[in-house]
Order: structure tokens, then C-alpha cells, then sequence
């Protein structure tokens, strides 16, 4: 390796080391200026990502840097490619929001003494980030293990930041499943390390490729690391903690934990499937990782739908989300350019826009008190920008040009004809609509929903306990716009995507799918079943008049006769989903799913 | 059967019967005690891996019958595992110290009953 390669890759170590400063100095200086400090951080950290992507960009080779000059197999070697520098890049914009956010939200006012809450909230922030950046920058399966656990134990007391009983139960759920997930990564890397004798992701694929035929100790490390990974994202049927814990956090923490969180472990997915062992994506394991993203998809918009609350309907978009990213890998196989790009698209747009939406719903609940759906109404005419922010990010979210979600929907559609699997393209038109049909719940009620408590109407402005920040307002339709303009990015900063791996030229295929975004048969032919689908739901929001906003805290007390047939099948879904959601279930599934993935392994090798 | 064999096949049980805990019994300690059975297994078999020697070392060409590198990751493993342990237990007590309860599986469907009218938590009145 040469001199100058060298020099660039000390770039790498800054992302690390930043929140590391941070957390240590924080100790020092205290909540009340933490927040301000971790502000400066982060900006640095932005810069740091920006640069890391900036010469990834022009260079257009991953980056190095051998921790201390040792070299693997027992030195530890950082490495950032194109998808790496997405994440970092991806991750720093989030933080700066969130941080932005949480200047306000976790405030110490002049007079008043320091409290925990503020503190730890900073402390645990740096400890995510600092997580996330080493997920995304190691190469060592053991490095990447200590990575997830720090991610994991920082994101844990930020569900229970508040310290109520509910918080503090789906924050000890939500650690056990993570425990048990990591254990199980953990065993498949010892497995790997006892067969390979190196934990370096390029030196096992050199050795795995090598080797004429795939060994069971091989299939089982697949297996368990996959499966211990899939708990930590939550993908459906493992989804038993995100819910609640999700919901539960503070408005900041929750959209820290939706938006980056859960996409790292989904990131190590990506890492082992395409780095470390390419030859998985031809096993029939791709199929069970599609048809678990498709229950994900349908279950979590479904049950979505019936949620009474605003941060749990949000908590159970994003089970659906994480569902779109798994169509990847069985799209992979035929059609590796479109499906990668797409699936990362999709990280990057469902990063933005599900941070905005819960910071929005932050700023809601903490105007009115209660995040109550049906209870929201008047809330667009007290609060415009933060429902409009809202609003864009829900946009984005169900694939709406020029958004990532479009992005991602037409490059996922696209793989899915190439490969001759239509019925993947299916399953994410029926998300896009369901997506459409909660977001303009949501929207409906805040339009033109009867404010609780005065069912003639009389009164219209609902009364505002604390009005939202400027800055925090205009951070959050900032992060939708982000979300939302994704598509409009010039191809060249596509490319990044693809730095570091052969055959995937993302800017071509982003250009392709944006050539036809605003024709009008296009445009009209992704818009009318959305609107469609708006009418139908708003047409069973009540509405001032009806005064029935209070007897109806459920989603569809509609009295028609398609809207009880949809109410009997959210009903079936809810019960399904909350089946599903106690521990011997989760178990099950999870060794279900062990058995079934090392199955298709040991059938799909030669 | 060899001595390693023997440890190898103890570590699976030892992993087996976490399993076991962590998705059966309804108690929360008894779901920490359960992960740190399958903690345990999982070192036994960094110890066996080692003794079984090759390894890194080995394939750099200064190979000798132990490898010492599974013992250096294990104390990172253990570390790992007790700080999971210690935040677990911290959690437990002061769930059982709010709510009188310490078992996880009752909640599954009151995420939707959640109280409503407070504020979201960590937010500051003005």
C-alpha cells in the first residue's frame, strides 16, 4: 500500500474518535454545557464524513488504515467504501439534526440545578454515534461484535430515559433480545475464527472463496450471525421489543433509534451477505430474508394502521421500512446494481424521513400533551410547519417523486422484472398504498379532526402547553426536505454507492430511474391510487360535526361495509402481530429461522 | 472422546440451555441468568477453539500448539457480557422498584394502552 493511501486513511479515525472525546470530556463539564459541546462534535463529525466521502468520491477506491501498522490477520483494519461513506455521511446528518433538536427538548435553564436526564441523554448520544461510526469503518468481526454491543448498551437507557415503569420494561425486553442476538452473532464469529484462524472480513472471503466446498461449521457461523443480526434490526418476526421501545423513548432518542440504530445491524447483513461470502446470494437463504421483509411490510403497515397513538403508528412504520430493505437480497441475484443501490436508497431516504417523523410527533405531543391520533385535531392550523414537515416526510416515506422512496420503489420494481419476481413488486406497490392510508389518517385527523372534548366544534384551536422551538421546527422540515429532494442529487453523488465494488455503477441506474419521474402518465400513474386511497380513508376520519372524534379512539369505526371488512382484517393482523410479539413465539421463530436459513445453505451449496 | 471434544460438546449444552431460559422462563432474572448460560458456552468454546491451536499464528507461519489469540477476545467477550449483565440488572431493580413486577411477558400487548397524557419524557416545560 502506498504512502499517500495511508495519509488519507487517517481520515477514518476521526469519526471514531470524536464521540469518544466527547463522552470522556463530558463527564467533566456537565449537562448543562454538554449539549453545546456535542453540537461542535458533531459538526466536526459531519466534516469528517463529508471528507471521508469526498475522497472515496474522487479517488474511487475504499479507503484504508491499519490500526497501529498491523496488519491482518491480527491487526485491526478500518476500511471505508462507498457504502460505508453513505452511512457515515448518512449518520452525521441525522446526529446534527437530532443534536439540534435536543438543544431545546433537553435545555437547562440558567437558574436551575443540572438534572440526570440531560446529561445522560448527551452521554448516550455520543455512545451511539461513536457505535454507528465503528459499525460502518471496521473490517474485524470481533471489533464489529464490541461495536454492536456499544450501540446496543447506549441505545438501551435511551428507551428508558424517562424512567416509567412502561419504558423501563421495554427497554429491559428490548436489551435481552439484543443480548441474546449478539450472543448468537458472537458464536458465529468464534466458529468463523475456529475455521479460518482470522476474523478479518476480506482475509475470510479470499479463504471462504478458496475453499471447493462451503463446511457445516461455515453454514451454522452464516446462520447464527445472520439470525442474531435480524433480532437487532427487528425484522418481522423478530420484532417483539421495537414497538414499545421505540415509542417510548423521548422524541430525540426515538429518532435516533429508527433512523440509525436499526440499520446497523441491517448494515453487518450487508457486509456478511456481499463481502465476506458472495456465493450466499445464489442459496435459496435470499428467498426466507424476502419473505420475511414482505411479512414486515404487511404486517407492520397493517398494524400500523390501527394504532391509537402517534409515536407507536410511527414505531410500526418503521417495522414496515426495515421490511423494503430485505427485498435486496433476493432482488440481488439477478439484478445487483439496481437492488444494492435501491435497498441503500432506501436506508438513506427512511434515515431522514422517520427521524423527522418522530421529532415532529415529539413536537406534537409536547404542544397538546398526548400524541392521542384522534385527538389531534386542529393541530395543522397551530402547528403548520411541524404537520407539514410531517406531511413531506410521509411523502417521502410511500414513494412519492423526486423522494428516495420513489428512488428506491422504481430501482426495487426494476430488479424485480429483471429477475422474473414480480410478486416482490407487488408486495411494495400494496406497502406504498397502506403507507398512504395511515399517513392521511394521521393527516386527516390533524386537518380536519375534531378537537377532543368539544364534539360541535365550537372551539377549534386546540390549546398549546408549549409551542414548539423555531429551530426545532425548522430542523425537522429540513430533514423531510432532505428526504423527500433525495432524488434530485446529481448522479455523480450516486456513484459513491458503488466505490469499492465491481459491477455496481449506482449513478447510471439512479439516472435511468429518474429520466421518467416527471413524465405525466408516470407521475399520474403513481399519484391517483394514492389519491384514491386519501379519499377513502379521509372519508372515514369523522368529522367536526359528526362529534363522534370521541367515542371512537380506534382506527376504523366506520360504518360501511368495506370499512368493517378492512377493520375485520387489521383486527386479524393486530392479534397476529401481538401473538407474535410474546417471548416463546419470538423464540420459536428465531430457531425456526436458524434451522431454516443453515437448511437452505446446506442445500444451496455445491 | 478428547478432552476437547469433551469442553466443545459441554459449551453446545451450556448454549442449549441458555436458549432454553432466555425464550421459557417467564422471570426477568431468570431470562439474565439464561444469557449469561449461553455467555458462558460461548467462551468454553473461544477455550476450546484456542487449545485447538492453529489460528491466526498458525497461518503466519509461527505456529504453536495453543493460540493465544481466542483468549485475548474472550476477556473482551467477558467484559461485554458483564456490562450487558450489570445494565439488565440495573433495569430489573428499578423496574421492580416502579412497578412491583419483574417479569417481561405480561406487557406484551399494553404497548397500545400506554398511558397518553403525559409528556413525551425528557421534554421540559417551558
Amino acid at each position: 500500500m502506498s504512502n499517500l493511501t495511508d495519509l488519507g486513511g487517517v481520515v477514518l479515525v476521526f469519526p471514531m474518535m470524536l464521540p469518544i472525546v466527547g463522552l470522556l470530556l463530558g463527564l467533566v463539564l456537565g449537562g448543562r454545557y454538554l449539549g453545546r459541546l456535542v453540537l461542535v462534535l458533531v459538526l466536526l463529525g459531519l466534516a469528517a464524513a463529508l471528507a471521508i466521502g469526498a475522497v472515496v468520491l474522487v479517488g474511487g477506491e475504499a479507503l484504508q488504515y491499519l490500526l497501529g501498522d498491523w496488519s491482518p490477520p491480527l491487526g485491526v483494519r478500518l476500511e471505508a467504501d462507498g457504502l460505508s461513506a453513505v452511512m457515515l455521511v448518512t449518520s452525521a446528518v441525522v446526529m446534527l439534526a437530532v443534536v439540534l433538536y435536543g438543544q431545546r427538548a433537553f435545555r437547562i435553564p440558567g437558574g436551575e440545578s443540572e438534572t440526570r436526564t440531560s446529561l445522560v441523554f448527551w452521554l448516550l448520544l455520543l455512545g451511539v454515534w461513536g457505535g454507528l461510526n465503528t459499525v460502518f469503518l471496521g473490517q474485524d468481526l470481533f471489533t464489529l461484535f464490541v461495536a454492536l454491543e456499544l450501540l446496543t448498551f447506549s441505545a438501551v437507557p435511551l428507551v428508558a430515559l424517562s424512567g416509567k415503569p412502561e419504558t423501563l420494561a421495554a427497554a429491559l425486553r428490548y436489551l435481552l433480545f439484543a443480548l441474546v442476538g449478539s450472543a448468537l452473532y458472537l458464536l458465529g464469529a468464534v466458529l468463523l475464527y475456529g475455521s479460518y484462524g482470522t476474523l478479518d472480513i476480506g482475509l475470510l472471503a479470499e479463504r471462504i472463496a478458496g475453499a471447493d466446498r462451503w463446511p457445516p461449521s461455515l453454514i451454522a457461523a452464516i446462520a447464527l450471525m445472520t439470525v442474531g443480526l435480524l433480532a437487532k434490526t427487528a425484522l418481522f418476526p423478530l420484532h417483539l421489543w421495537l414497538p414499545p421501545a421505540h415509542a417510548g423513548a423521548p422524541p430525540a432518542a426515538s429518532a435516533i433509534l429508527s433512523a440509525l440504530v436499526v440499520k446497523a445491524s441491517f448494515f453487518l447483513v450487508i457486509r456478511i451477505w456481499f463481502d465476506l461470502m458472495p456465493g450466499l446470494l445464489t442459496t435459496a437463504g435470499v428467498q426466507i430474508l424476502g419473505a420475511m421483509g414482505a411479512g414486515a411490510i404487511l404486517v407492520g403497515n397493517l398494524v400500523a394502521l390501527r394504532q391509537v397513538r402517534l409515536k407507536l403508528l410511527i414505531a410500526y412504520s418503521t417495522l414496515a421500512q426495515i421490511g423494503y430493505l430485505f427485498l435486496l437480497f433476493p432482488l440481488a441475484a439477478g439484478a445487483e446494481a439496481a437492488a444494492l443501490t435501491g435497498g441503500m436508497l432506501q436506508v438513506v431516504s427512511h434515515a431522514c424521513a422517520k427521524a423527522a417523523m418522530f421529532m415532529a410527533a415529539g413536537l406534537i405531543a409536547a404542544a397538546i400533551g398526548h400524541d392521542r391520533i384522534s385527538g389531534l385535531g386542529g393541530i395543522a392550523r397551530a402547528l403548520p410547519v411541524t404537520v407539514l414537515a410531517f406531511g413531506l416526510a410521509g411523502l417521502a416515506l410511500l414513494g412519492l417523486q423526486p423522494s428516495g422512496g420513489y428512488l428506491t420503489k422504481t430501482l426495487l420494481t426494476s430488479a424485480a422484472d429483471a429477475s422474473g419476481q414480480w410478486w416482490w413488486g407487488l408486495v411494495m406497490q400494496a406497502g406504498g398504498l397502506l403507507t398512504a392510508a395511515y399517513l392521511f389518517r394521521v393527516l386527516g385527523y390533524a386537518v380536519f379532526g375534531a378537537r377532543s372534548g368539544t364534539p360541535s366544534g365550537a372551539e377549534r384551536l386546540p390549546i398549546l402547553i408549549q409551542a414548539p422551538g423555531r429551530l426545532q421546527e425548522f430542523v425537522v422540515l429540513m430533514l423531510a426536505l432532505c428526504a423527500l429532494l433525495l432524488g434530485l442529487l446529481p448522479p455523480v453523488a450516486f456513484d459513491l454507492l458503488g466505490v469499492g465494488r465491481t459491477g455496481i455503477d449506482a449513478g447510471a441506474v439512479v439516472s435511468i430511474a429518474m429520466a421518467s419521474a416527471f413524465d405525466w402518465a408516470k407521475l399520474w400513474g403513481d399519484l391517483w391510487p394514492v389519491l384514491i386511497v386519501g379519499l377513502l380513508v379521509l372519508g372515514a376520519v369523522p368529522w367536526p360535526d359528526r362529534g363522534s372524534a370521541i367515542r371512537t379512539d380506534s382506527a376504523g369505526a366506520t360504518p360501511s361495509v368495506t370499512g368493517r371488512a378492512a377493520v375485520a382484517v387489521g383486527v386479524v393482523f393486530q392479534r397476529a402481530d401481538g401473538v407474535l410479539r410474546h417471548w416463546p413465539a419470538a423464540g420459536l421463530s428465531l430457531l425456526l429461522l436458524l434451522l431454516g436459513l443453515a437448511g437452505s445453505l446446506v442445500f444451496g451449496s455445491r | 472422546m478428547n478432552g476437547t471434544t469433551l469442553f466443545g460438546l459441554g459449551a453446545a449444552a451450556l448454549v442449549g440451555l441458555g436458549l432454553y431460559g432466555l425464550i421459557c422462563q417467564p422471570g426477568a432474572l431468570r431470562k439474565i441468568l439464561a444469557f449469561n448460560l449461553i455467555g458462558s458456552g460461548i467462551f468454553l468454546l473461544f477455550g476450546v477453539i484456542a487449545k485447538r491451536g492453529g489460528g491466526a499464528l498458525a497461518a503466519a507461519g509461527s505456529g504453536s500448539d495453543g493460540d493465544p489469540v481466542p483468549q485475548a477476545l474472550v476477556i473482551t467477550g467477558l467484559v461485554v457480557a458483564f456490562a450487558g449483565t450489570a445494565i439488565a440488572v440495573a433495569l430489573l431493580v428499578r423496574l421492580a422498584e416502579t412497578a412491583g413486577r419483574s417479569t417481561l411477558d405480561t406487557d406484551a400487548q399494553d404497548a397500545s394502552s400506554l398511558p397518553a397524557d403525559a409528556n413525551p419524557p425528557g421534554e421540559r416545560l417551558p
